[in-house]
């Protein structure tokens, strides 16, 4: 088992990830938080992330959250990636959207 | 007829990013026997325990959630008398053919407008064998593999306006309402759930900006000792667990919340009251939302909101 490391660009930090997990998984393992976690099985969309730079295996995910032309600019869903080289991440998905909504306007959402 | 109307919910229609991973976690680990595959590729399952043809339907897609939930009504005239009435009320209606879903009569199809589609049906084939229904036995073998709840049980949906969703089941539909979660105002609801039987809910809905959105699939299980079962299956198979196992303030349920492969939400549960249609509703106040959601915890976890598909 090897490992590849995955530069966060909005924070900095690096981390160590196995090249036979997901990078989800890497992070959680770590008991890391860069990476909002969800379902981690490829629906949910929450932690969704835009690889910058490197290689990685994708494995089926939902459209919903990662569109065909979204794909080609490297947006991925991070519980369904594997890193086949070192990474460079931005962090797109974000918790905390739904839950400031509820408080603001129960209707709209706005 | 204790029972009349609206009898249970009959099935649910679950989109899946890969069949194969699916019919592995539903029909091995879940437990849940498969009784068929269609020509559009579909996949079939009941609870071991349940008496009709099936409850749950897969079909691959390329994104996770739900595509319908459907409830079983009493009678074909029963099925007619909604119809119209939901057309009265002034919400669109349409009828899927009989035969679409294996062994399924004519189903009325609502959009209802928290954006989910609402099925209603009269007709479903039995999966009564004779094991099942003479001199049965208490369990069976199909009763122990796997997670292998009971029955499917209820759905937790996610969208907007549920306030309108509820004046709608109740006017038309005769669910009656068991709890609600109201938010910091005191008056509009977070959350609401619906009984058309006398269990704690059938249906439940949550408020949330995008509509037609799954929060989870609930399915029956006879103790707090299968619970626990469920999460050493779970476990065992590397399922990837949100929550649980704990209980919720909401009807009392003992619950684990887990994630199939394709990231819905589904859960398993045991316990939770029993209801009659003169129930005067809980009412779970916006300073004990934590409590009424996660019993033990006392606080909701980002992805009870958020998490959906
Ligand atoms: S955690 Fe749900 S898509 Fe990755
Ligand atoms: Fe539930």
């Amino acid at each position: 088992m090897g490992k590849h490391t995955v530069h966060f660009v909005d924070t900095g930090e690096s981390l160590a990830c196995s090249d036979t997990d997901n990078l989800l998984r890497s992070m959680e393992k770590l008991g890391r938080k860069g990476i909002p976690v969800g379902c981690r099985n490829g629906g949910c969309g929450v932690c969704k992330v835009q690889v910058l730079g490197g290689s990685c295996e994708r494995r089926v995910m939902s459209r919903a959250h990662v569109g065909i032309d979204e794909e080609a600019q490297g947006y991925a869903l991070a519980c369904r990636i594997i890193p086949t080289s070192d990474l460079s991440v931005k962090v797109i998905g974000k918790m905390g959207r739904a839950f400031a909504s509820v408080h603001t306007n129960p209707s709209t959402g706005e | 007829m204790g029972m009349t109307g609206v009898l249970r919910p009959g099935h649910a229609a679950i989109r899946v990013l890969d069949m194969k991973e699916a019919t592995h976690f539903y029909g091995e680990v879940l437990g849940l026997i498969e009784v068929g595959r269609d020509s559009y590729g579909r996949v079939y399952y009941r609870a071991w325990d349940e008496r009709d043809h099936h409850s749950i339907v897969l079909r691959e897609a390329d994104s996770a959630g739900i595509d319908f939930f459907g409830f079983k009504v009493d009678s074909v005239a029963t099925l007619d008398r909604l119809e119209a009435e939901t057309q009265a009320y002034g919400l669109k209606t349409s009828r899927v053919p009989a035969g679409d879903l294996l062994q399924t009569g004519e189903r009325v199809r609502v959009e209802i407008v928290s954006g989910h589609t609402i099925e209603l049906y009269a007709e479903k084939g039995k999966a009564n064998s004779p094991q099942m229904v003479d001199n049965p036995p208490p369990w069976n073998s199909e009763s122990e593999r796997g997670i292998a709840p009971i029955r499917l049980d209820h759905a937790l949906l996610y969208g907007p306006d549920i306030e309108k969703v509820q004046d709608y089941f109740v006017k038309v539909l005769g669910f009656y309402l068991t709890e609600q979660i109201l938010m910091e105002d005191g008056k509009t609801q977070l959350a609401i759930w619906l009984a058309c039987s006398n269990k704690a809910h059938d249906i439940a809905f949550v408020r949330h900006h995008e509509p037609n959105k799954l929060h989870h699939v609930s399915f029956l299980l006879d103790t707090w000792e299968k619970v626990l079962r469920a999460a050493d299956i779970m476990s065992m198979n590397k399922i990837s667990i949100d929550m649980g196992p704990t209980r919720h303030g909401v009807t009392r349920g003992t619950t684990i919340y887990a994630f199939d492969p394709s990231g819905n939400r589904f859960e398993t549960f045991s316990g939770g009251y029993q209801t009659y249609p003169d129930w005067d509703p809980l009412t779970w106040t916006w300073d004990e939302v934590g409590a009424a959601v996660y019993y033990h915890d006392r606080a909701l976890n980002p992805a009870f909101l958020e998490v959906v598909t």
